[in-house]
C-alpha cells in the first residue's frame, strides 16, 4: 500500500475484485470465474493523473468500468470523494454521473451513429438540466465544441463525417458536458495515428490544467503513459504489481514484470542504448480463469532468484521507496539485468 | 413523374362526377379523394422544392445515415423500379373508387356478359358471375396491400419492443421472452391460422390480427440480436456513464440503431404476408365473398382456367408482381442500409 501523507484522496479503491462467471452446461450455474480484477487498491488525488498500464486482458479497463459502476464489482470498496460508490442508490449514482466521466478507446464505436454532435450534447445537458433553456444549451454546446478544438459548425454533423481524432474530441466534449471532476480515460489514444495521439494528449493535458481534472489514464503504451501521468500503476493478471511516481518507475523499475515491459519500449536510437538488454518474456499471459498460484507472474518470470517460494507466496504490494511499491518477494536483493539479447 | 401527373389528371377529367361526389360519399371514397388531393399537392410541392434546390447553394448540414442510405438505394435501378411499382400499387389501391370502371360486386347480365375475354369495356375480361376482373383486381389490391401493411406493422412493433426489452434487460426476462418466442415459432403457423380462423367467423380484421400476432417472433429475434451486439458498444456505455435513463437508452439509442434490419425485414415480410393471405383466401379461409381478394379470385377462376384464363391469371400476376417488387425493394434496402456493403 502506498503511504499517503496528503489530504484525503478523490478516489480511493481498496481490494477491488471483479470475477466474471463462465456459465455453461445444462445448469445455469457458474462453472468457473474469469478473475479479471483480483484485489486492486490505489488512491488518486485531485488534479493528479494515475496511469494504469498492462497488457491487454490484464483488467485495466474492467477496473475503470467498475469504478464508474458501468459494471458491478464483485468485491472491494470504491470511495469517490468520501462516498462509497458501490453502495450508491440511483439518485446518488446520478450525482456521481455528473462528477465522474469516461472517454473510450474506439472513437468509431463510442458515438451514436444516428445522432448529430449537437443532439448528443444537447441530450446530456437536457437530462441533467444544465445550461438552462434551449438557447442556453446551444450556447453551451458551442462552448464545449470550442473547448475541444472543433468548429462550431460541427454540431449539425454526424459522427461518420469526422476523422478518428475529431471523433475522440467529440467524445471528450461529451464527457466534459456534465462538468466532471474525474475522467476515466480508457485507452483514449490507442486507436489513433501517432500525430493525432499527440494532439489528443495535449488537449487532455490542457483541459486538466484549465479545469482541474483528475484522470485515471488507462493505456498499454508506456511512452504515452510516461508523458501524461504523475503516477503509474502496472497491472498484471488482475493485480497491481508495481506503483510509483512516473519518474522513479521509469528510471528504477523494481518488479521484474515492469522491467520487462520497459525494456520493450522502442528507443529512438537503439544502437546508442545498447546497454539496455531487451528482456524477452517467454510464453503467454496465463488464463485469468485459473491464474498461477503464488505470484501470478512466476511462470514467466526471468528473475534469477526465482524459486519455489514464488509459486507458493502471493506477494503483497510492499513499499520499496518513497511512494514506490512493488509486489515481489525477491526485491530485497537487487540483481543485475540478464544479459542482453538481440 | 409525367405518368403520375397524367393519371391524376385523367381521374380529374374522366371521373369528375365520382371525384365531386366523393367528399360526401362513403369512407373509402373520402379516403380516395384525400389521396388524390394529397398526391397533387405532393407533386406540385416536389417540383417546387426541386426547382429551389437547384438554385440554392448547399448549406453546412450533416448528411445523416438515412440520407446516405437513400443515396445508395438510388443507385440500384432494379430496387428503385420495384419501390416505384409498390408505390403505384398502393396509390392504385387508395384511388380504387375513382379508377375502377365497374362496381366489383355487381353482377352483369349472366347471359351476355359472362366470362367475356378482355376487351375495351372490360380490359381484363369478366368472370363467371359477369363481374369486371379489372375492377375486382383493383379492389383486391386494397385488401391484400392493407392486410400486408397492417399485419406487418403489428408484428414489427411487437417484435421491436419485445426484442429490445429482451436484449437490453437480459437475465430472466430475456429467457422468458425467448422461450415464449421458441414456443410460438415451433407451432406450425398455417395450422394455427387455419384453426383460429375456423374457430371464429372469418373477417379482414381477424386475418390481420391473426397474421400480425403470429409473425412477431422473427422480428423479436432479429431486434434482440441487434440489441445484444449494440448493448456492448461503447456509445451505450457512454450513455450509461452520462446518466441517461434506461428508457431513454432503449428508445433513443438502441431502437433507432436496430431500425435498418427491421425495415428490411418488414419490406420482405409484407411480400410474405400477401402470399400467405392469398393462400388463405384461396383455401376459402380468408376474405369472404363477395369481397374481392386476389386469393379468392385465383380460386374462383381455377375451374375455368382453360376456357377463361383471364379470371385467375390477372390476380395471380398481380400477386407475383407485388411480391416480387417487395422482395426486390427489400433486397435493395438491405444493400443500401448495410454499411459494410457501402463504400
Amino acid at each position: 500500500m502506498v503511504i499517503q501523507t496528503e489530504p484525503a484522496p478523490l478516489l480511493s479503491v481498496r481490494n477491488l475484485r471483479k470475477y466474471f462467471p463462465i456459465t455453461g452446461g445444462i445448469l445455469p450455474r457458474a462453472r468457473a470465474f474469469v478473475k479479471a480484477v483480483d484485489g486492486v487498491s490505489f488512491d488518486l488525488h485531485r488534479g493528479e493523473t494515475l496511469g494504469l498500464v498492462g497488457e491487454s486482458g490484464c483488467g485495466k479497463s474492467t477496473t475503470g468500468k467498475a469504478i464508474l459502476r458501468l459494471i458491478e464489482a464483485t468485491e472491494g470498496e470504491i470511495y469517490f470523494d468520501g462516498t462509497d460508490v458501490r453502495a450508491m442508490g440511483s439518485s446518488a449514482l446520478r450525482r456521481l454521473r455528473r462528477r465522474a466521466q469516461v472517454i473510450f478507446q474506439d472513437p468509431f464505436a463510442s458515438l451514436n451513429p444516428r445522432m448529430t454532435v449537437g443532439q448528443m450534447l444537447d441530450e446530456v445537458l437536457k437530462v441533467h438540466k444544465l445550461a438552462g433553456d434551449r438557447s442556453g444549451r446551444r450556447q453551451r454546446i458551442r462552448e464545449l465544441l470550442d473547448t475541444v478544438g472543433l468548429l462550431v459548425e460541427s454540431e449539425d454533423r454526424y459522427p461518420h463525417e469526422f476523422s478518428g481524432g475529431q471523433r475522440q474530441r467529440i467524445g471528450i466534449a461529451r464527457a466534459l458536458s456534465v462538468e466532471p471532476d474525474f475522467i476515466v480515460c480508457d485507452e483514449p489514444v490507442s486507436a489513433l495515428d501517432v500525430s493525432v495521439q499527440a494532439q489528443v494528449i495535449n488537449l487532455l493535458s490542457d483541459l486538466q490544467e484549465r479545469l482541474g481534472l483528475t484522470y485515471l489514464f488507462i493505456a498499454h503504451d508506456l511512452a504515452v503513459v510516461e508523458h501524461v501521468s504523475d503516477r503509474v500503476a502496472v497491472m498484471y493478471l488482475g493485480r497491481i504489481v508495481e506503483t510509483a511516481p512516473v519518474r522513479s518507475l521509469y528510471t528504477e523499475p523494481k518488479h521484474p514484470y515492469t522491467r520487462a515491459l520497459l525494456s520493450a519500449v522502442p528507443r529512438p536510437e537503439p544502437r546508442r542504448d545498447h546497454r539496455h538488454g531487451r528482456i524477452v518474456l517467454e510464453g503467454d499471459v496465463p488464463s485469468p480463469v485459473s491464474p498461477p498460484s503464488g505470484c501470478p507472474f512466476h511462470p514467466r518470470c526471468w528473475h534469477p532468484l526465482k524459486d519455489d517460494a514464488c509459486s507458493r507466496v502471493t506477494p503483497p504490494l510492499e513499499s520499496v521507496g518513497e511512494n514506490h511499491a512493488a509486489a515481489c518477494i525477491k526485491l530485497s536483493r537487487d540483481v543485475e539485468l540478464p544479459p542482453k539479447t538481440g | 413523374m409525367l405518368a403520375l401527373w397524367g393519371a391524376l389528371l385523367w381521374i380529374g377529367i374522366a371521373r369528375w362526377e365520382r371525384v365531386l361526389a366523393a367528399p360526401s360519399g362513403a369512407w373509402d371514397h373520402r379516403v380516395a379523394f384525400a389521396t388524390w388531393i394529397l398526391a397533387i399537392i405532393t407533386l406540385c410541392g416536389g417540383s417546387i422544392l426541386q426547382e429551389r434546390r437547384i438554385h440554392e447553394s448547399r448549406t453546412m448540414k450533416g448528411v445523416g445515415q438515412w440520407s446516405l442510405a437513400w443515396m445508395a438505394f438510388r443507385k440500384s435501378h432494379v430496387a428503385v423500379g420495384a419501390a416505384i411499382t409498390v408505390m403505384v400499387f398502393y396509390l392504385a389501391a387508395l384511388l380504387t373508387p375513382f379508377l375502377a370502371p365497374f362496381d366489383p360486386a355487381v353482377q352483369g347480365s349472366l347471359i351476355t356478359e359472362r366470362m367475356l375475354a378482355p376487351s375495351l369495356t372490360h380490359p381484363l375480361g369478366t368472370d363467371q358471375f359477369s363481374r369486371d376482373v379489372l375492377s375486382r383486381v383493383l379492389y383486391g389490391a386494397r385488401i391484400s396491400l392493407t392486410i400486408g401493411f397492417v399485419a406487418v406493422s403489428i408484428s414489427m412493433t411487437i417484435g421491436t419492443v419485445l426484442g429490445a426489452v429482451s436484449g437490453f434487460a437480459g437475465g430472466r426476462l430475456d429467457s422468458l421472452i425467448m422461450r415464449f418466442v421458441d414456443m410460438v415459432i415451433s407451432f406450425p403457423r398455417l395450422v394455427l391460422l387455419i384453426a383460429i380462423i375456423a374457430f371464429f367467423e372469418p373477417s379482414i380484421f381477424l386475418i390481420v390480427a391473426v397474421i400480425g400476432l403470429t409473425q412477431w417472433p422473427q422480428p423479436t429475434r432479429l431486434v434482440r440480436g441487434e440489441v445484444l451486439s449494440l448493448r456492448e458498444r461503447e456509445f451505450i456505455q457512454a450513455g450509461k456513464a452520462l446518466g441517461l435513463s434506461k428508457t431513454r437508452l432503449v428508445l433513443r439509442h438502441l431502437i433507432p440503431n436496430t431500425m435498418a434490419p427491421v425495415i428490411v425485414a418488414a419490406t420482405l415480410g409484407i411480400g410474405d404476408t400477401i402470399v400467405l393471405e392469398a393462400g388463405l383466401s384461396f383455401l376459402g379461409l380468408g376474405v369472404q365473398p363477395p369481397t374481392a381478394s386476389w386469393g379468392t379470385m385465383v380460386a374462383d377462376g381455377r375451374d375455368n382456367l382453360l376456357g377463361a384464363w383471364w379470371i385467375s391469371t390477372f390476380p395471380g400476376l398481380a400477386i407475383v408482381l407485388v411480391v416480387l417488387s417487395f422482395n426486390l425493394a427489400g433486397d435493395g434496402l438491405r444493400d443500401a442500409l448495410d454499411p459494410r456493403l457501402r463504400s
